[in-house]
């Protein structure tokens, strides 16, 4: 007869009691505990943010969708591979490392980003490859956290660094790795000060699922999803442009800037339109125009003023 | 030589046809699917994809036929004339979805498309160049074009150089499916100018299994 053993956890795995505090006091609905969610992270708790004016106010993309089509290329390369393999990654605990040319270099537990003055921030999200979601994140502007490691005078730049942890990624492990890990991601500063700029630790009201990034990711709503990494570990401050993952697998076809741009197609394919994902049917598929920067000109059209889009793809 | 037990001729027939039926299945489960919403979130897409993937998997296996025959002595001659329509018909639906499914019909972006983008040009050209393969496969046709039709037919192998061509294009990195896929094809071509020194070799080591037909 088999005998019941309970789990080895290692001390390690167990989560320090002030993060555990510091987590139950943002659950806010304690007695709801924690929510497990189908596809999400076991860990997934419910998060609130207060309004912004920056929220679209279109039709949101259903969250069975958000959460199964997915890039995430640590997870593996198809649309399901991240809902369906992340399930072992472990998002807690958690640490940014901030560092470079900044007068306070040092690190931010997860515990203290989820503190941060969180607000609902309805976006657009634009996938290079032609399809498009409405997405109901949470989180804060980057600038908050800039603002607390005081970038140098010479700092031109922000780099960010997704998590290598090829024993809970399994599309860093084995023969056909589609990347360079880790993966990079990079933005001018004045990209990463602009308020549009975020970083998300949560989406349609709980804590991020491990496939859309946890515990804590970018979000710049007009550029290419690729832009916007996921998991991140490190972020510095730089004075030359950074390298970019996509970039570096093929720069003909993958630029630093990357804007959402209907004018300027992508080599293989045109850019014109998007089909919105949970829009339509197998009959009647959402195509629709894709919007300069995503629909986001008016605000930030003016930080490339002058600047050739076409070369500056 | 010969490793699989042979099918009695009088099965040889029925065979043919019920590798169209069974041939034709994929195409037909994820059809329902794709209307019953079992293809996930974009399920035009994905089914866009899985044609344009069996479409190439029966060029492969199209192409097989002669080397099975060459090299492990199967013979599955009476099988070649269904996979190559398969691959036609695939890529049919594929060009159909893509048509009327993905771009709803609209003709201005399908035609910009088709010449603008590299990957849909070659994707055009292989359907243009199956048609007439598709055409000209029946007994009739064989017998009309004579020395002809093994000529048209070795339109193939263009085809097939195409078609994993355009998945090179059409996929924003090479990951093992698009590999593999793309490997088979390039083993399957590389084959052709090897075949006559390969036979030539084959006849003289083993002189009583020198049957090289075309
Ligand atoms: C021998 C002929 C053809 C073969 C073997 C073939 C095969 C394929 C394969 C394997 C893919 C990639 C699926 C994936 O990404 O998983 C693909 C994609 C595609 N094919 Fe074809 N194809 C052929 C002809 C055509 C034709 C005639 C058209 C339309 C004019 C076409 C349009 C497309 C499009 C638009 C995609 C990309 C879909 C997307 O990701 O947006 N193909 N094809």
């Amino acid at each position: 007869m088999p005998v019941y053993h309970p789990p080895r956890i290692a001390a390690s795995e167990i989560t320090p009691r002030e993060i555990y505090m510091s987590r139950r006091k943002f659950m806010g609905t304690a007695a709801a505990g924690l929510v497990v969610a189908g596809a999400s992270s076991a860990l997934a708790a419910p998060l609130a943010g207060s309004p912004s004016t920056f929220s679209t106010d279109e039709t949101l993309t259903p969250k069975e969708a958000v959460t199964s089509y997915n890039n995430f290329y640590e997870f593996g390369t198809a649309k399901s591979d991240p809902a369906q393999n992340s399930g072992q990654f472990d998002p807690l605990p958690w640490s940014v490392k901030v560092d470079g040319l900044v007068g306070k270099p040092r690190e931010f537990g997860m515990d203290e980003l989820i503190k941060m003055p969180l607000e609902d921030r309805v976006y657009r999200l634009r996938c290079v490859e032609g399809w498009s979601m409405v997405i109901p994140w949470i989180g804060f502007p980057l600038a908050a956290l800039l603002d607390q490691v005081e970038p140098l005078g010479s700092a031109k730049y922000v780099s960010f660094e997704t998590i290598v942890r090829p024993e809970q990624m399994p599309g860093q492990t084995g023969f056909f790795q589609p990347l360079e890990w880790p993966y990079v991601e990079g933005l001018r500063l004045d990209e990463a000060r602009h308020p549009l700029t975020i970083l998300a630790v949560g989406l349609y009201g709980e804590t991020l699922p491990n496939q859309n990034g946890a515990p804590i990711r970018l979000v710049v709503p007009w550029k290419y999803g690729f832009k916007s990494i996921k998991s991140i570990v490190k972020i510095s401050l730089v004075e030359e442009q950074p390298q970019t993952t996509w970039k570096n697998s093929n720069a003909r076809e993958y630029g630093f800037y990357s804007n959402v741009n209907p004018e300027v197609d992508h080599p293989r394919w045109s850019q014109a339109t998007e089909q919105r994902i949970g829009e339509g049917g197998f009959f009647s598929v959402a195509n629709r125009p894709t919007l300069k920067f995503n629909g986001y000109a008016d605000e930030v059209a003016s930080l490339y003023e002058g600047m050739d889009l076409k070369a500056n793809f | 030589m010969t490793v699989i037990p042979s099918l009695p001729r009088r099965l040889h027939g029925p065979s043919i046809w019920a590798l169209y039926v069974i041939g034709l299945c994929p195409a037909a489960w994820y059809f329902y699917q794709g209307a019953t919403g079992g293809l996930g979130v974009n399920p035009v897409k994905t089914f866009e994809h899985l044609l344009g993937i069996w479409a190439l998997r029966f060029l492969i296996a199209t192409l097989a036929i002669t080397p099975l025959r060459d090299i492990a002595g199967i013979n599955w001659l009476r099988y070649r004339r269904g996979l190559g329509l398969l691959a036609f018909y695939y890529v049919l639906m594929h060009f159909a979805v893509w048509l009327i499914l993905d771009r709803g019909l609209d003709f201005s972006s399908i035609a910009g498309d088709i010449v603008k983008r590299p990957y849909i040009t070659i994707g055009m050209v292989c359907l243009v160049s199956l048609a007439p393969l598709a055409a000209t496969s029946n007994n009739w046709s064989i017998r009309r074009l004579g020395p002809r039709w093994s000529k048209l037919h070795q339109l193939i192998y263009p085809v097939a150089l195409g078609g994993a061509l355009h998945y090179l294009l059409a996929v924003k990195s090479v990951t093992f499916q698009p590999f593999i896929h793309i490997a088979l094809v390039a083993v399957l071509l590389a084959y052709r100018p090897l075949r006559k020194p390969f036979l030539g070799w084959k006849r003289g080591s083993k002189p009583s299994v020198a049957r090289a037909t075309r």
